[in-house]
């Protein structure tokens, strides 16, 4: 049973506190902010970094919730997803393959309409057992209702997770968010961070109601029962709803969030970096935007005008806001930290996503697509130039080459 | 514009805590002068596993552009300070297959430092260090390999010390003033703890090496295969079968030719093949095969392969038979069979001096009866060290982390 914790009177004078934490501490501090009733764990690397702190947090008396070890990630997942029915607001999260052992508990989620927090610390799938960064972990549940959000620093991880549940357990949506932290990066660098007092959250994050869709004795339901061909579409059609009301409920949390803590984007789908005047505009998520950036700078120095969109959210994905944003390129990159064997140009996600979205468009720059840095293969400055370099070569022709390329790959 | 970056090489898992105080340390000593800061650890090390080499990072700057620049490796290329927390670690580090040996100095700039902790003396350390094109200082904190682990931390003030010597070998970043300040704001801090650091600010010894000097060794290195190169279906040949050692007699086994297993050890067994009753224990319980089969049937441990766990010496059943002896009382990885064969009378010598030498016996790295932990920190006392204040220093601090 689930226990439920009123929050303790915050401080209306105590400010920011600035800490060295990882990215994983940093969420375990959101966590701790935002009053989780039920946490469950089962250890996998780089998650595990994030389930070790909460543990401590409640070890230390900072945070009082119910933490459940499971015995298997297909548990750990189902456990929290009762406890969300019931009214808990809950946190869990996993690595892989473990969120792979998961899979059926994270297809179920969505149509039940449980607003779960996960941070999926993002790491190859097996085989090789290996443990760096690849995004496909996260990509597997694309098309079955979870909101997909990638982070770039400890900072961004904490003041996402606070949004996180803001705008999952929003009536209009309630939605599962999985957050995306790209393993070692995030998970296991120490960074300076600021940690926000319990009265701005309070501010900021209302309490968690399920509203009519609480199973609780006084309000007597049914979850999950099963149905034919009569009833099913029709819920998918829900899902479909509750995912493009989600925009305005994300436009609108940012906002509150930029207002209540001084500090977030103005632009919650996309960082743009240097991209107003960018004649070269590269496209990617999570921690690749380090070596682009510093790519992009020496790049500035000489002259040539590149810019580096870093989306973060990927679901509900900003179709139109990223069209306007890519329209006026003269080439794009898109760099992406996942595969997808056998699709249309054998591209990554990210790319064939862009190319999608860019088909309404009625200018269409080239497009060149990249993967690089699977299983965690560091991103050279090298690659980034060389990508760029191509990308400049589209420009001058005007034209895709409906190819893609491979970067850091020893051939 | 200015930066800093500092590697911690130490001992997977044994020093795995020690390792991220003094990255944080490091960071948050920084800060305290208004610069900002980064602490991780290479990710490849992990998982850890005992003994296996492993690194931290931190790097500071004056600007978060200026650190993002030096964030964009995964592991930096060059470091102002090369800190390493066991001195055996000075032969050279081999973190998983396919590295190489990398020499402990690799990683430092030219005129930069290597940070030790040992009781060794410089000219003994710099026999075990590769020779570097470009001089360095080599730095010695007087002081045992700490084992501060995954489990337990030893309070022995190794991490203060260590940040009171880099203010004296980097002032510009990180003060002596600094680094006490942030040692006593710090969640684990103790005056105790401040007075550390002044001492070791104030004692620090540092010494030009140059070109010349150092272990003239060649490092051995792997080319990676090319993905096309590479079989398919995740697979990897298995090791074949070994091999006679000499006359069709004995027996040698192949050994995974990427990856040698040398620089885990901190200790290493020394064998009086004279004692040798050939039960052939050790041979068998070796969990790295690393015994060859000698023509006579005795059991010499390749020095290459053996990663010196000690079950070899824990097994065997005749006394003093197998010794295990610090890895800093060997300049090489000779074969002990040979040397023995070559001349008995010069090999007893030697084992009995190796066995003998009580500096170098001492265990390192691991607790191996109760109250060892107490018998150590008296010695320590005694040596000159400052007194461990009951409990964990910080331990009721609003915020605890590693």
């Amino acid at each position: 049973m689930a226990v439920m914790t009123k929050a303790a009177p915050a401080a209306a004078d105590e400010q920011d506190k600035e800490m060295l934490i990882s990215g994983s501490e940093a969420t375990a501090e959101a966590l701790t902010l935002a009053d989780i009733d039920v946490v469950t764990a089962y250890p996998i690397r780089p998650y595990d970094t994030v389930m070790q702190a909460i543990a401590k947090k409640i070890a230390n008396g900072q945070l009082v919730a119910e933490y459940i070890v499971a015995e298997g990630e297909h548990s750990q997942f189902e456990i929290v997803k009762h406890a969300s029915t019931v009214g808990a607001r809950v946190f869990c999260g996993s690595s892989g393959v473990g969120w792979m052992y998961a899979m059926e508990c994270l297809t179920v989620t969505p149509p039940l309409r449980v607003p779960m927090v996960a941070m999926v610390g993002n790491r190859a799938l097996d085989d090789p057992g290996a443990f760096g960064v690849e995004h496909n972990d996260a990509l597997v549940v694309r098309d079955l209702g979870w909101m997909l959000v990638w982070v770039d620093t400890a900072q961004e991880m904490l003041d996402t997770t606070l949004l996180a549940y803001r705008i999952a357990e929003d009536r209009l949506v309630l939605l599962p968010i999985a957050m995306s932290a790209d393993g070692a990066f995030l998970t296991h660098s120490q960074a300076l961070t600021m940690v926000p007092p319990k009265w701005k959250v309070q501010k900021f994050l209302p309490p968690y109601d399920r509203g009519e869709l609480l199973l609780h004795p006084d309000n007597p339901i049914t979850v999950a029962p099963q149905a034919n061909e009569d009833w099913v579409i029709e819920i998918r059609r829900q899902n479909d709803e509750a995912m493009k009301r989600s925009v305005g409920v994300i436009e609108e949390a940012y906002a509150d969030f930029r207002k209540i803590f001084g500090r977030g984007p103005e632009n919650p789908w996309f960082e743009e970096y240097m991209t107003e005047d960018a004649e070269i505009i590269m496209v990617g998520m999570g921690t690749i935007s380090l070596p682009m950036k510093v790519g992009i700078r020496k790049m500035r120095s000489e002259g040539k005008k590149v810019g580096l969109i870093r989306l973060r959210w990927f679901r509900p994905f900003p179709t139109e806001r990223l069209v306007k944003a890519l329209s006026k390129a003269k080439a794009i990159g898109v760099v992406d930290r996942d595969y997808s064997f056998g699709s249309p140009f054998n591209s990554g996600v990210a790319a064939n996503e862009i190319r999608a979205s860019l088909y309404n468009s009625e200018t269409r720059p080239p497009l060149l697509s990249f993967i690089c840095g699977l299983g965690g293969r560091e991103v050279m400055l090298e690659d980034v130039y060389k990508a760029t370099e191509m990308c400049y070569a589209a420009a001058k022709s005007g034209q895709s080459d409906w190819k893609t390329h491979w970067l850091g790959v020893r051939e | 514009m200015a930066h800093f970056t500092c590697e911690v090489v130490y001992r997977g898992i044994f020093q795995k805590n020690l390792a991220a105080r003094i990255t944080r340390g490091i960071v948050l000593s920084a800060r305290r002068a208004g610069r900002w800061g980064i602490a991780f650890g290479r990710y490849g090390d992990s998982p850890q596993r005992n003994g296996i080499p492993a690194k931290d990072f931190a790097i500071v700057a004056d600007s978060v552009e200026e650190l993002e620049q030096n964030m964009a490796r995964y592991e930096p290329k060059e470091v102002d300070v090369t800190i390493c927390v066991d001195d055996t670690l000075c032969k050279g580090v081999e973190s998983w297959a396919w590295y190489g040996l990398q020499p402990i100095n690799r990683l430092t700039l030219p005129n930069g430092h290597v940070l030790v902790t040992s009781t060794q003396s410089a000219d003994e350390l710099i026999k075990d260090i590769h020779k570097k094109d470009s001089p360095y200082y080599l730095s010695i904190i007087p002081a045992k390999a700490s084992f501060s682990g995954l489990w337990v931390y030893k309070e022995d003030h190794t991490e203060v010390r260590i940040l009171g010597a880099l203010a004296k070998i980097a002032p510009k970043f990180l003060t002596i003033d600094t680094v006490c300040k942030a040692i006593s704001e710090m969640e684990w801090g103790s005056d105790l703890k401040v007075e550390s650091a002044k001492r070791a600010y104030e004692r620090l010894q540092s010494r030009l090496v140059k070109i010349t000097e150092g272990d003239r060794e060649i490092p051995y290195s792997f080319e990676k295969p090319k993905w096309w190169e590479m079989r398919e279906g995740v697979t990897i040949p298995a090791i074949p079968v070994g091999k006679p050692i000499e006359g069709g007699e004995g027996y040698r086994p192949e050994r995974n030719p990427y990856f040698k297993k040398f620089t885990t050890r901190t200790m290493r067994p020394v064998i009086d093949f004279d004692k040798c009753v050939k039960c052939t224990l050790c041979w068998i319980q070796c969990p790295d095969s690393c015994f060859d089969v000698t023509p006579e049937g005795l059991y010499d441990a390749n020095m290459e392969a053996c990663c010196g766990c000690g079950v070899c010496e824990a097994v065997c059943p005749v006394e003093n038979c197998i010794t295990m002896v610090n890895e800093a009382a060997f300049d090489d990885n000779k074969s002990q069979w040979e040397m023995w064969r070559d001349n008995k009378e010069t090999y007893t010598a030697w084992l009995g001096f190796k066995i003998n030498d009580k500096k170098h016996v001492v265990r390192s790295h691991g607790f191996r009866f109760r109250g060892q932990y107490e018998e150590e920190l008296k010695a320590d006392l005694d040596l000159g060290g400052a007194e461990i204040t009951a409990g964990i220093p910080g331990e009721n601090a609003d915020h605890k982390t590693v």
